[in-house]
């Protein structure tokens, strides 16, 4: 630990206060959009017009928050968000479940059991992970098609869950390598099967890797807009589709603060997580690029 | 390894009174050995139809005269000669290049000076990392949205430092098409640059002390520790760093249309945007289906030797 500036001279003090001068800069800088965001959404349009991105607001309102959720219009209906938040919870809760629960399985049968291609197999999933979306995007809309699923939240779930299952068996195999192989060895001698040996050994000390893939999918799931825009309808989008169409529908006044008020709701879920569990979150961004 | 692998098959056969017990114990053996396959057999499945055949379909289409509606009379290349010669998709692969290099390469540096000073044994590091980091945690369509109010002409930016004093400043890049694709990047950078960050901080924790002790006594100055020892330690942080960047970037589209629509005009156009216009608005599906294997064909060329370095290193490893 003694890559450190340690010593008390007046050069040195002066280079450590250059450098929370400039971490507590960017600090700023990074939060600053959130701020102005939040900003905007408890000030009045007159407030908007009269000031700029940082005046204050004379006085303060929830109004383009109620507005937002319950009456901002996403192209011709005028209904609010908050029905497209419901959508994007109804997508993403069984698309995490599903896909965390096929990952721990395909992470163990990848690490615990020994069969002749297995890193074929790993290698081909992983595969999934680094291919551009569009390349999918035009068989995955004649597929939804067939399957009578176009524009269902059902389909939806089912996008998210084919695309997410390379994540998150990377996620459980690079977990489940470091679990020791001797207690398996000793369950297998007993006698324990496949999914015993699943449950009682590997789930128990799973808990963090659940954790972490389980955030990872919420996020990219909640903040997805791809799929979203391609396979839904009116009824079905989620809400970032939603967002996009309150900022970008051209009817009436811009109403700069609803637009921020619905900025604020998309992100919440998503923030909120990062919050409470940001630890997670950070190993889940490096448990792909750290280690393959 | 081998201990393992040798003791697994054994298991049936270690105890076997009699033949009845044993042909349930094959049975239930045979069962065993094909579960992990089974239990990995669907996902296969959907990977080999869902991802291969999928990009196999993609690339079918691409070679027909599709336009609304997929069709399958084959023209041979001439979606790709067409795309090739389309203004917009020139644009859209420029803006790439011009986006995709800036991105990564200010993301790296903010990201890397960042990881550098927070390992100076920062006292509320965990907070700052957590503010550094939380834009990674947003939608893209949030932060576009964010940032195109925050950069718009009329009350953005440009009005608080006119509202300072300074009368004549203009920023306007937002509405300007030789400057759009320049708010991408800062949009960009803001969103990702944290978690480059995280990336070198993490690896800057891992690198052994004693290999910085030692340059100390050689009387080596801070800066030159850092920039002759312990950077180029973390190559394969960088290698992955500037991979996954590389990534988001060809990926990008949220972004783009929630901060430009690609526009004004085309100006701000990128690949993936082009690709989703052609092929669900102007009906040029064959023409969509070119841009999107180039794309891929993008992506490969930056992932393939990614890959291979990786799996060279882990066998000497």
């Amino acid at each position: 630990m003694d890559n450190v500036i340690r010593v008390q001279t007046p050069g040195a003090l002066l280079a450590r206060g250059g450098i929370y001068a400039a971490l507590i800069f960017m600090a700023v800088v990074y939060l600053a959009p959130l701020l102005v965001m939040l900003l905007t959404s408890v000030k009045t349009l007159e407030d908007i017009r009269a000031g700029n991105l940082l005046s204050l607001p004379r006085e303060i309102t929830f109004q383009p928050w109620l507005h937002a959720w319950s009456e901002a219009c996403t192209g011709i209906r005028c209904e609010g968000i908050g029905g497209y938040v419901w959508n994007s919870v109804q997508i993403v809760v069984p698309a995490v479940v599903i896909s965390t629960a096929i990952g721990a399985l395909n992470g163990y049968a990848l690490t615990k059991w020994r069969f002749k291609g297995q890193e074929w197999v790993f290698g081909m999933l992983l595969f999934g992970c680094f291919i551009p979306f569009q390349v999918i995007l035009l068989p995955m809309a004649q597929t939804l098609g067939w399957l009578g699923l176009g524009s269902t939240t059902t389909g939806l779930v089912l996008v998210h869950v084919v695309y997410g299952i390379a994540f998150t068996t990377l996620f459980f195999r690079n977990y489940y390598v470091n679990v020791p192989d001797e207690l398996i060895a000793a369950a297998k001698l007993d006698g324990a099967g496949f999914f015993r040996i699943f449950l009682r050994i590997l789930l128990p000390v799973s808990t963090p890797i659940i954790v972490v893939t389980v955030i990872w999918q919420f996020t990219q799931v909640w903040n997805d807009f791809l799929f979203g825009v391609a396979y839904s309808s009116h009824e079905t989008q989620p809400v970032t589709v939603a967002l996009n169409n309150v900022v970008n529908s051209t009817t009436g006044v811009r109403e700069y603060n609803v637009d921020m008020a619905a900025a604020m709701i998309a992100a919440l879920p998503t923030l909120l997580v990062y919050v409470l569990a940001g630890k997670y979150f950070v190993r889940g961004l490096t448990a792909g690029s750290v280690k393959g | 390894m081998n201990t393992r692998a040798s003791v697994q098959p054994r298991a049936g056969h270690l105890f076997a009174p009699n033949s009845a017990s044993r042909v349930r114990r094959n049975g239930a053996y045979w069962l065993q050995a094909w579960l992990p396959k089974l239990v990995l057999a669907p996902s296969v499945a959907a990977a080999l139809f869902f991802v291969y055949g999928f990009m196999l379909w993609t690339f079918v289409l691409s070679l027909t005269n599709s336009r609304m509606l997929p069709s399958y009379e084959f023209v041979g290349f001439a979606q790709y000669a067409r795309l090739l010669s389309n203004d917009r998709w020139l644009v859209a692969s420029t803006n790439l290049v011009i986006f995709g290099a800036l991105f990564i390469a200010i993301c790296l540096a903010i990201g890397i000076v960042l990881a550098i000073l927070l390992d100076q044994r920062i006292r509320h590091e965990g907070a700052i990392r957590t503010i550094y980091l939380y834009p990674m945690a947003l939608s893209f369509i949030v932060t576009g949205v964010a940032w195109k109010w925050i950069l718009n002409p009329g009350l953005g930016i440009q009005q608080v430092v006119r509202d300072w004093g300074w009368e004549s400043f203009t920023f306007d890049w937002l509405v300007n098409p030789d400057m759009a694709v320049y708010t991408l990047v800062i949009a960009g950078v803001w969103q990702a640059s944290g978690f480059v960050m995280a990336l070198f901080l993490a690896g800057l924790r891992a690198v052994d002390d004693s290999i910085i002790k030692a340059a100390q006594l050689d009387g080596a100055s801070l800066p030159r520790i850092y920039w002759r020892v312990v950077l180029p330690c973390l190559r394969p942080v960088l290698f992955s760093a500037v991979m996954i960047l590389a990534h988001i970037a060809i990926k990008s589209f949220d972004l783009v249309v929630a901060l430009t629509g690609g526009g004004p005009g085309y100006a701000s156009d990128l690949p993936a945007t082009f690709m989703y216009d052609f092929s669900f608005s102007r009906s040029q599906i064959g023409m969509g289906a070119a841009s999107a294997m180039m794309m891929l064909a993008g992506v490969l060329a930056i992932i393939v030797p990614y890959l291979y370095s990786e799996l060279r290193s882990r066998d000497r490893g």
